[in-house]
Formats: C-alpha cells, structure tokens, sequence
C-alpha cells in the first residue's frame, strides 16, 4: 500500500509538472529532431570558390565536374585574391585554383597540379573537403583518360564496398545513439532534480517521519522513473525506425534488456546525486557536467572514441553511456553481435549495481 | 494512571553542527520531560534549538550525547517504532504542491497504513475540523498559507497519533488562521486525549500552553505551566502615562535606568517592567516618571523572557551592561533630576539629532472617517506625535500583477519624523506597496511623492534620499562586514574620505567593530540585521524603509533594534517599517492595516484597537483588532 502510494504519487507529479513533462518528452523529440534532421557530419554542399588564373576548355571541364557534384556548392573567382577574401570571409571552405599552365602541363608527361587551400578552423570538415576534392580530382583524371581510350596508370585498383551503413548516413548512426542521450536526461538529470527538488521543499522530512522506509521512497523513485525511461527509449526507437528510417538489424528484446540495465545504471547515478546534492540547481549541474555532457562527448555518440587521444580513451571507460551506445550503434546497424552485446551488457550491469548499491548505503532515515 | 507516565524525556541532549566552518552548538546539555495529554510548548527565538530537538523526536538526527526517549523508546535506536507511533509536521510542511488537497491526504494514509474502510470517516472529520471540506480537488500549492498550514496537520493526523510534534506551526501564518490552528490543537487534546509538543517563537502563544519549555541558545533556561511562570513577575508589570510627553520619550527615558528590565510603548502607554516588586507610588520617583500615571497591570510572558534573558548571560548582548538583576529601585527623592535629553546616559544615536520635538503638535491628520468612529477615545491619549510637513504621500496606489492586484487604492501620508508601520499577513501586499515606494517597482496606477520627488519621474533622486533594509538581508555572504559597508556607502556614491568617517560611525555606532573584518555570512542573526540597517544607513538617508525588520531576531535584539529605530526618528528621519508582528505594530506613531491589497483602518494604535473594543472584550488586543477588521472586511466583500 505504501509502495503504491509513492509510486501514484510520482505519476502525479510528472505530469502535472511541466518541467518533468520538458525533460522526459520535449527535450527527447527536440534532440531526435536536430539530430535526425539538422545536424549530420556528413560533407554536402561544401562551399568552394573556383579560380583559374587562364580559362580553358580543360579548366572549364574540371570545374564542371565539381558543379555537378552535390558535395560541392561552388563559386567562382576572377582572381586568386578575391578568392582569399572569400576564404576570409568565411563564405568559402577551400579554394581550387589551377594555373595559368595548367592546359600545357595537363599534357605534358607530369601531369597538371592543382592548388587546394583549405581553411583548416574547422578540422574534421578541412580533412573532408580536401578528401572530396582529391576524389574530385583523381575521377577527372581517370575520366579524361577512359575517354581517350586509355587506362590511367594505377598500381593498386581499389573496390570499396561499405557495410552496415551503405549509404554512410551519419543519421544512422547519430538517432541510436540518441536513445542513450535522452535514457541519461530522464535517468540521471529528471532523477536528481525531483530527488533534490523533494529535499528543498522539505517534503522529505515529512516522508521520513512516516512508517514508509527508505527502501520504499527510493523503490517509488526508481519504477516511476523507470517506467518514464523505457518510455523515452519507445519513443526515441519508434521515430528512429519509423520516422528516420534507420535499420534495426538485432532484435527489439535485445535492446530492451540492455537499454534497462543502462535505465537502471542511469537512475543510480541520479539517486547517487541526490544523496550529495541537497539543492536542485546544485544537483542539475552534476547531473549535467557529470553525467550527460560525457554521455553526449565521450560515449562515442558524437565523436569515435578510437580516434581519441589515449588518456581519454581511458576516461571514457568510466562513462556510463559508452557501453550503451556501443550496444545500440551496433544492434541498430550490425545486428546481435554478441561478441559486443555482452561484455558492454556485462559492464552496464556492474555499474548499475554499483551505483545503485550507493544510493543504498548513503541513503539513511535521518536528515545528516 | 500509568498514561501519567511522562510521554517524552530529554536526558543532557547535545548537539552541535558544522557548516562552512562555523561551529554552532544547537543543544548543549538540554533535559526536560512532558506529560501526556496536555500542550506543551517549546518556546524560544529562532536559534535556540527548536527545531534540532523537534529533529531528535523524530528520530531524524542523532544526538551528540544524551538520550532522548518518546512514548517509552529511545528515539534514536528504535527511531522506526517511534516514527510509526508520532506525528510530525516539521516547519515547512512537505506538502506536494502540484497534488490536490486530496491526493495529499491520501498520500499520507497511504504511507501511514490507514485502512481504505476508516478513511473516509477520517477525511471527514480533519475536513470539518480544518474548515478544507470545499477545497479538497483544488492544488496544495493554490491554497494561502494558513490553509496549507492547516492541510498539513491534517495529513499529520491522518492516523491519530499518541504524540503530535508541531514544529512552527504558526510562523507566517495570518492572525485568523493562527487561532484556527490553535482551535484545532485544543480539541485534539481536550477530544481525543493527545499530547501536543508545539515550538514557537511567538512568546504570546506560550499562554495558550498547559506547560511550556523555555529554551535559549541551546540551553533549557526554565520549565512549568506559564501562568505560574509569568506569575513571578506579579506586582513588576506597569502601564504608565506621563500627560504632555511623547510615549517614545518616556521610554527611552526610562530604559537602561537600574531596575528597569523592561520599557515598551503599548499604543497608548509605557508598559515598564521592574527588576522587583514595588508600589505604584515608588515609581513615581523614578527619573522621567514625575506626574506620570501608574496602574499596574498583568504579567506577560514575554516578561517573564526578558526577565530570564536579562538575569541569566545577561541576554544576547546587552547594551552597556546595565541591566542588572539587582532590584535597585530608586526610591522617593532621587532622581529629581530628569535630563531634557532623555535617557541621557545613553549615547545618542545620531549625529544629527536635534532636540526632541516639542510634544505640542498640529492637528491629526484626517483619514478616511475611521477617525471620527473613535474620536470619543482619544481624550485620554496625549497629543498626538504626528507633525511635521507629509514626505510621503500615495495617493490611490494601485498595482497589478496579471489579473490580480496586489495593491488596491491604498493612500496615507507619512510625515517628517514619524514612525509609521504598515501590518498585515503575507500576501496583503505590503512589501509592494514598499518597493513602489522605493522606486522598485512601477505602479499600475495612482501617484507617489516621495521626499518631495514624484517617483514616475525622479526615482533615482528619490532614492538617493532613502534607505531601504529588505526582508531578507541583502548583504553579501563573503564580504566581511567592513567591506559590506564600504561597498553600500560607494553604491550611494560616497566618495573617499566621508565614506571612510561613515564606516567607522557605523562600526561604532552599532558595536560592529570587533566583527569588522568577519564574513557578514559568518554573523548570527541580530548582527545580521545591524549590519543591514547600518548598511542603510550608509547614506544618511531621510526617509528609512523597513521591511520586515525583525522576522527571526530574538526579543532582546528586537527590542535594541526598536531603540535604533526610535533614536533615529528624533532625529527627524521618517521610517517606514512593515511588520506581521502585532506588538509590533504599537511601537509606531500611526499604522495602517493591510488585507488583500487594500488598507482596512489606519490610526494611531491606540485607536486602532479601541475600534475592535466589544461588549465581551473591553480591552482588545491589536490582534483582535486584526481580526475583527479583517473579518469586517470580508463580509463587506461578501455583502458586495
């Protein structure tokens, strides 16, 4: 009875609470949709001035088959100069710029170079840009070759074929790891707050002198909050498959167990929070610092944890999002790897026991 | 009977906390017991260590030694039995804001096991006694503050416990919905055979107990029924008047002389407390008191406090050390020397202050036909203070937040020199009137002239003439006090030199100095608020606003505050002071009463409660005054 009391209670709240209502609901589809639909890492429309110092048909066959390519938006300069103001302006990301030899040199036995300038501020999209522009640039060449008949000389041909994400939609791989993002708001950051928000109204004290033990005010927490994050997780796996079209290979149960096991690690760390946290503007900024922005840099949601500098990498071992993610990148893309599914499942299951066992022992029927 | 067994022992309880560095000992050696069936309060200021002891009832805290031991079983081993056989509602109630008065109520059955079939007979009975029958689908955090208050007893009592543990029931809690509160407490103990522990800091409540703990800085300082508590200070409590001279006067006058424990103007006179008892005819030859009128009236228990206060540590901090418990009364013959200053001994107060006004003054001002009804009664009261040109003057003041006016056409003047308070409960739109008044806050209609300068036009010269001491003590925690005062001084433009003449007036003047260079974090609660006022201060400051000055301070620092106050109004500064503290409201000149934005009576105090005077009450109290008005008022709405 006094079990159910709580948890009614709960239910209560969140829904009469708009901020709970923001966090558990709002936050969740405003995420799914800026990541679904707005941000992508990947290179499209690339904005690139064009220079030749002397048109040529050959100049002008080069540029054409960079304006054909959606990669590209291309503008063209008179000059060099004017091209490095683009540059400047940032209205560019890279100059082409062929010289005024290029035609002659094009036939000659070296071969033409070309001139790319890149603005380097923005590493990962320069890398980019400069591999379009080479891709760009080696096709013309064995273009123009195959039209005359000949086979451009390369030692080594390569074939590539790309598995689990043939299209290389990086929204593939963004929207499932979004389900571990939005699990830590609702688990850890939603958590804390209404833990904290419980202590400052001092709706605790009037808890604790009541016969309901700990166990239980924490039992009502935890499957209301619980409940709230498997919703989450069904809301945030619908739009992905249904809405953004990302491929579910493994199986939904799967899925289900482990995204619980991280829910039950994800309340833990909330609860653990709370119990260092009196205050609900102190526990909202551990919950962020200390959980969700590692969640959302160090999981391997956004950036690939492989290409991180070594000591990071260690760091991220302690991050609870990063065996999650993994999980779901690869249920979603790969299917039931079980060489991956386990051992992630397996540290998922560790933390939550840890995290939960604090909670357990830090949390007393007394105000101290 | 063995239920006459005491229901709650407290054996050498201590207690101490650590916060921040600073080491406060909240309970130092504390042992009393209580009886079964009958309130006992625990009274004290805030600070004294109501709360921890409330706390360790509970089974919430762990003393440091000593044991605590409720309904036969050591709070702290078996702190679960205990828990399921107390109520308990702490000071800030744990209603959950966003579920309705029901859900509450269910909640709480919920958790204390109250079998579905004896709840709805329960329910009924807390919602008659509650008067929450008609509310019970409405949200908790809707309700008004004393309605909430009310809410959580009767979540409390969901399953009548053997032992109810109020803690500050009453703070902040209107007039009416106090007695109400107080009605509800007595019928749980005459009807159902309760025991009450109820702590306050509203030293009057202590009447309305069967037994009282008096508890100061963490020590019990004396325990018993409070009728035989106040009944010590028979034939040591006197209402005295001297015809042609200012209440205020006489008072300060008469404080600080040997033998005074305690001078207090009450509307229409001095209420003195002596250190012994005496006749009417000896006090006459007391300095200041020639010709004056002598009656001698009944013992308060807030006498019998600072009494106590006075006698035990010499109280918080007492001013030149000159209250002696000793009885030295002067008697007939000495003393044929008043000081026209008054209470000479004493420094003054302010630089700048010019002698006491004359008490012949100009006429009262007008207001609104409440005078006429009580013009019978003033014959008796000396002239009145009010004099001087009005340096505030409001006029129809309006203001609107949403759809629901905060203030309602309120209008008065308040002239040079007065002390003039505003009293109501929360939410009655005082402290916006104030911030109006302060430039703070535009009105939504209506017009305000302050020192001269309308405020829709010249705020920033007005406020260069104010000072303004908010509710809460705007200082800066990790400013030492001297860095405090020199940053208010350069906030009001000071420059260098005076700024530094200011800071070493205000370390002197309100005995800061040896705090000087502590964090105004660090400060107990009194020096806290010296700190504020002087921070105020900085700018010498015609007209003074004080909002709630004193919510929290213990009686003896409210009543060093009160002489501040008083000094610097003969020094010609007008001071606005808002108040929810009834006896408050008597130390001022004139006051206006406050319910739901609008201003109910305003008078002097004296004639404020002579308006409430009724056939079954032929004294009032301000309170009942309050409530009468504020009732008047109500049933004016109703009739509407």
């Amino acid at each position: 009875m006094r079990l159910k009391g709580l948890v009614r209670k709960e239910f209560l709240q969140i829904v009469r609470d708009p901020s709970s209502i923001a966090i558990a609901f709002v936050m969740p589809i405003f995420l799914l949709v800026l990541f679904g639909y707005g941000v992508s890492l990947d290179a499209d429309r690339l904005p690139v001035a064009l220079v030749a110092e002397e048109p040529s048909p050959d100049t002008a066959d080069f540029f054409a088959s960079l304006e054909g390519s959606h990669y590209f938006s291309t503008t063209h300069a008179l000059t060099q100069a004017e091209a490095e103001q683009a540059l400047r302006r940032g209205e560019v990301n890279a100059i082409a710029h062929l010289r005024a030899d290029f035609a002659e040199r094009l036939r000659g036995p070296d071969g033409a170079p070309i001139q790319v300038i890149l603005n380097g501020v923005d590493a990962n999209t320069a890398r980019l840009t400069q591999g379009y522009v080479e891709g760009a640039w080696g096709n013309w060449l064995a273009r123009r070759a195959a039209s005359r008949g000949q086979e451009l000389a390369t030692p080594v041909k390569l074939e590539q074929r790309i598995w689990f994400n043939p299209e290389v939609k990086s929204r593939n791989f963004l929207v499932p790891g979004l389900v571990a993002i939005i699990m830590t708001l609702i688990g850890t950051l939603l958590t804390a707050l209404v833990m904290a928000r419980e202590w400052e109204r001092g709706t605790m004290e009037a808890l604790l002198v009541t016969p309901a033990s700990m166990t239980e005010v924490l039992l009502g927490k935890l499957i209301a909050y619980f409940t709230l994050g498997t919703g989450g997780m069904l809301l945030t796996v619908g739009m992905a498959v249904f809405l953004f079209e990302v491929p579910l290979r493994g199986s939904f149960w799967v899925l289900w167990v482990c995204a619980s096991l991280f829910l039950l690690a994800a309340l833990g760390m909330g609860l653990t929070i709370s119990t260092l946290a009196r205050s609900q503007f102190v526990a909202g900024q551990i919950a962020i610092i200390g959980t969700f922005l590692p969640a959302f840099l160090l999981s391997g949601f956004l950036f690939d944890i492989d290409s991180m500098p070594a000591m990071v990498q260690n760091i991220t071992h302690i991050i609870v999002a990063r065996y999650f993610v993994s999980i779901v990148q690869t249920l979603f893309l790969a299917g039931d790897v079980w060489a991956v599914v386990l051992p992630n499942a397996a540290a998922l299951a560790l933390m939550a026991a840890i995290f939960l066992a604090i909670t357990w022992r830090k949390s007393r029927k007394r105000l101290e | 009977m063995a239920s006459q067994a005491p229901i709650l022992v407290a054996t050498d309880l201590a207690k101490a906390f650590t916060a921040g560095g600073r080491h406060t000992q909240a309970l130092d050696g504390v042992s009393f017991a209580i009886r079964p069936g009958v309130v006992t309060g625990l009274i004290g200021p805030d600070g004294a260590g109501k709360t921890t002891l409330m706390r360790l009832a509970a089974g919430l805290l762990i003393p440091d030694a000593g044991a605590i031991r409720v309904l036969g079983l050591d709070a702290t081993q078996d702190s679960l039995a205990v828990q399921a056989a107390l109520g308990y509602m702490p000071q800030r109630f744990g209603l959950y804001e966003d579920l309705t008065v029901q859900e509450n109520l269910d909640l709480y059955a919920d958790l204390q096991g109250v079998p579905k079939a004896a709840r709805a007979e329960r329910y009924g009975e807390l919602m008659h006694m509650t008067g929450l029958a008609p509310f019970t689908r409405r949200l908790a955090g809707r309700l008004s503050g004393g309605m909430k208050q009310k809410l959580g007893l009767a979540c409390t009592l969901v399953r009548a416990p053997r032992l109810l543990l109020l803690d500050e029931p009453t703070v902040g809690v209107d007039p009416v919905s106090r007695r109400e509160l107080w009605a509800i407490v007595d019928r749980l103990v005459k009807g159902e055979g309760m025991s009450v522990l109820l702590s306050t800091a509203y030293l009057d409540e202590a009447e309305r107990c069967n037994e009282v703990v008096l508890l100061h800085e963490g020590k019990v300082l004396d325990q018993g029924p409070p009728s035989a508590m106040s009944g010590r200070m028979a034939g040591r409590t006197w209402a005295v008047t001297v015809p042609g001279r200012r209440h205020r006067d006489v008072q300060a006058e008469l404080e600080g002389q040997s033998g005074v424990v305690d001078a207090l103007v009450q509307g229409d006179h001095v209420r003195l407390v002596t250190g012994s008892v005496a006749m009417s005819e000896e006090l006459t030859g007391m300095p200041g008191l020639e010709g004056a009128r002598i009656e001698s009236v009944p013992p308060r228990f807030e006498d019998v406090f600072i009494d106590m206060l006075r006698s035990s540590s010499g109280g918080t901090e007492p001013r030149d050390g000159k209250y002696l418990p000793t009885p030295a009364l002067p008697v007939n013959g000495e003393g044929e020397n008043p000081s026209p200053e008054g209470g000479g001994r004493r420094r003054e107060f302010c630089e700048h202050v010019p002698p006491p006004p004359k008490p012949a003054c100009c006429a009262k001002m007008a207001v609104d036909g409440w005078e006429g009804e009580n013009s019978g009664i003033s014959a008796s009261i000396p002239p009145s203070p009010v004099c001087g040109e009005p340096v505030i003057q409001v006029d129809n003041l309006r203001r609107r937040f949403g759809n629901f006016w905060a203030v309602d056409g309120v209008s008065f003047q308040v002239n040079r020199g007065e002390i003039f308070g505003l009293l109501g409960a929360n939410g009655a739109g005082k402290s916006t009137t104030f911030r109006m008044l302060c430039g703070l806050l535009p009105a939504s209609s209506g017009s305000l002239r302050v020192a001269g300068l309308d405020l829709r036009h010249a705020a920033a010269a007005a406020r260069a003439r104010i000072g303004y001491m908010s509710q809460k003590f705007s200082l800066y925690g990790n400013l030492s006090v001297a860095q405090n005062l020199d940053f208010f001084a350069s906030a009001y433009g000071l420059s260098n030199m005076p700024r530094r003449e200011r800071q070493a007036w205000a370390l002197a003047e309100f005995e800061l100095e040896k705090y000087a260079d502590q964090l105004s974090g660090d400060l107990s609660l009194g020096y806290k608020q010296r700190l504020a006022m002087a921070c105020a201060l900085m700018h010498r400051p015609e007209i003074l606003f004080l909002d709630e000055p004193t919510s929290g301070v213990d009686p003896l620092a409210r009543r060093e505050f009160w002489r501040r106050i008083n000094a610097l109004a003969r020094g010609g500064v007008t001071v606005l002071v808002t108040t929810h503290f009834m006896e408050e409201a008597e130390y001022c000149d004139r006051l206006a009463i406050m319910a739901a934005g609008r201003i109910l009576a305003m008078d002097e105090p004296a004639a404020v409660k002579a308006g409430a005077r009724a056939e079954g009450n032929p004294s009032p109290s301000m309170e009942d005054a309050f409530i009468r008005l504020v009732e008047a008022g109500e049933a004016k709405e109703l009739a509407a």
